[in-house]
């Protein structure tokens, strides 16, 4: 009986949305971010690459356009839905099994701290088939590993269109190196995101 | 059917013990998903089919054990790493060091000494060096190594004279140390001050009565049970009203030591031991 009624509720209830981008970010995530509602049921968690400084912009200029709250992801913090968390620049950011954030000053992945990979392995490992993973522009390949992990675990791989994207060569990567589930122009991205979480 | 992601887990689970029971190493508690990382890194890298095939490599072959130890071991650090730490050391906790005549520092979790190297600086700068005893300890041997030697690329030093100057050094990073052509070596002066030793947070306790104490991204890398238990450690290592610097993402706010100590200073995470205890 267990076989049928998991054939019967094949309809995934996505649990996070993890987000991986680099070069040409700041308008990527501006025409993502401050459009997903104040009811966005789940998690969104965001590696952007960018350099170590004391001082972050990309916090505060995303928050004050929009409706979830935007922070720094912080150690031991659980995931809670009504927020978009940051890995703070100069860190690995990583999810435990218990949906809580981790952190490490580990070598560089793919000359990169914080890595695309880094956060999307250990999130596919914790949410397995219920997390979305997106790769938005940049300039280099992270991320495209990461992709393939959720992928393995049966979650949901979304790219944006290389086309739409200020660097193609990150969403490019990832596309070529595994299947995806759907390749979207970034004008898209906010609305099939509400959609997909919000239908019942 | 059990789930990939179990099995592994139950694997790693396996390993640890494995390495706790053959060499007293304890990575039970360390935070699970950068472990696992490198663990799963360490396999592939040694083109082995699953971490139970590791676990057998741990157990009766030594060498393989201290390459693993030597993937553990953080080694990524810099000369005044997050320079404005320094400076409000600088301008709150060395006026309180400067009453003691003798003055025990610790830099936990050394690494390759970098730290250890930028407070001797600072501390001489500030006429303190003489009087002080800096500790810096690591459990990974071969980082110490590099630590006692005090020898470092020059293309890694050099541009960290701007973090120096920063932090409020008062003349030039080059005046601490004699150049090779690709290599630097800081000054015996210098050296004189510091000891490092090896330190395993894991099963060693307190050794000395410490005024300050730097324990920076080392947490990180432990669940909140080992967190509690080396803060506990601390607390009981320092000397009454002593200091403690952690890094700029770690706090004691949901730990219990936060009861022991007072933040004076929020963004640079620099704690004092309350009084009246």
């Amino acid at each position: 009986m267990q076989a049928k009624n998991e054939f019967i509720n094949k309809k995934v209830t996505y649990k996070a949305l993890v987000i991986g981008v680099s070069a040409g970010g700041l308008n990527a995530l501006t025409a993502v971010i401050p459009n997903l509602p104040s009811n966005f049921p789940i998690p969104v968690v965001i590696v952007q690459h960018r350099k170590h400084e004391s001082d972050d912009y990309l916090i505060p200029y995303l928050n004050e356009r929009s409706y979830l709250k935007v922070v720094s992801a912080s150690i031991g913090r659980p995931l809670e839905s009504g927020f978009v968390y940051v890995a703070p620049s100069g860190y690995h950011l990583f999810i435990e099994r218990d949906a809580t954030f981790s952190l490490s000053i580990d070598d560089q992945v793919n000359y990169s701290i914080p890595s695309i990979d880094v956060l999307f392995d250990s999130a596919a490992i914790c949410y397995q088939e219920s997390l979305i993973g997106l790769i938005l522009t940049g300039a280099n390949n992270d991320g495209s590993l990461g992709l393939k992990s959720i992928n393995f675990y049966h979650g949901l791989s979304l790219v944006q269109q290389p086309d739409t994207a200020e660097y193609s060569a990150m969403p490019k990567a990832a596309i070529a190196v595994s299947r995806i589930d759907h390749i979207l122009p970034l004008h898209d991205i906010s609305n099939f995101l509400t959609t997909l979480v919000l239908s019942k | 059917m059990i789930k990939q992601v179990e099995l592994q887990h139950f694997e790693i689970n396996q390993l640890l013990e494995a390495i706790y029971f053959r060499y007293g190493y304890d990575f039970r508690d360390y935070a699970r998903a950068s472990l696992e990382r490198k663990i799963l890194n360490r396999v592939s890298l040694s083109k082995l089919a699953n971490v139970s095939e590791m676990n057998s490599k741990i157990l009766h072959e030594p060498s393989f054990f201290n390459l693993f130890l030597k993937d553990m071991s953080v080694t990524v650090t810099e000369m005044f790493r997050d320079p404005y730490v320094f400076k409000k050391l600088k301008s709150t906790v060395f006026q309180q060091l400067h009453t003691y005549s003798r003055i025990n520092i610790w830099h936990v979790g050394c690494a390759t000494g970098e730290e250890a190297y930028s407070m001797a600086i600072l501390l001489h700068e500030n006429d303190l060096l003489k009087r002080t005893r800096i500790y810096a300890t690591d459990y990974n041997n071969h980082s110490l190594d590099i630590a006692q030697k005090g020898q470092y690329q020059k293309e890694k030093i050099e541009p960290c004279n701007q973090h120096y100057l920063q932090a409020g050094g008062k003349y030039q990073l080059s005046d601490y140390y004699h150049s090779k052509s690709h290599s630097i070596s800081f000054n015996d002066s210098l050296k004189e001050h510091i000891t490092f030793a090896n330190h395993n947070l894991m099963k060693d306790q307190v050794f000395a009565q410490m005024h300050l104490i730097l324990c920076r991204n080392v947490l990180i890398y432990f669940n909140p049970t080992l967190q509690s238990k080396v803060l506990k450690l601390f607390n009981e290592s320092m000397v009454h009203r002593g200091f403690l610097v952690l890094g700029d993402k770690e706090s004691l706010e949901f730990t219990d030591e936060k009861r022991s100590f007072e933040n004076i200073a929020s963004k640079e995470r620099i704690y004092q031991q309350k009084g009246n205890l």
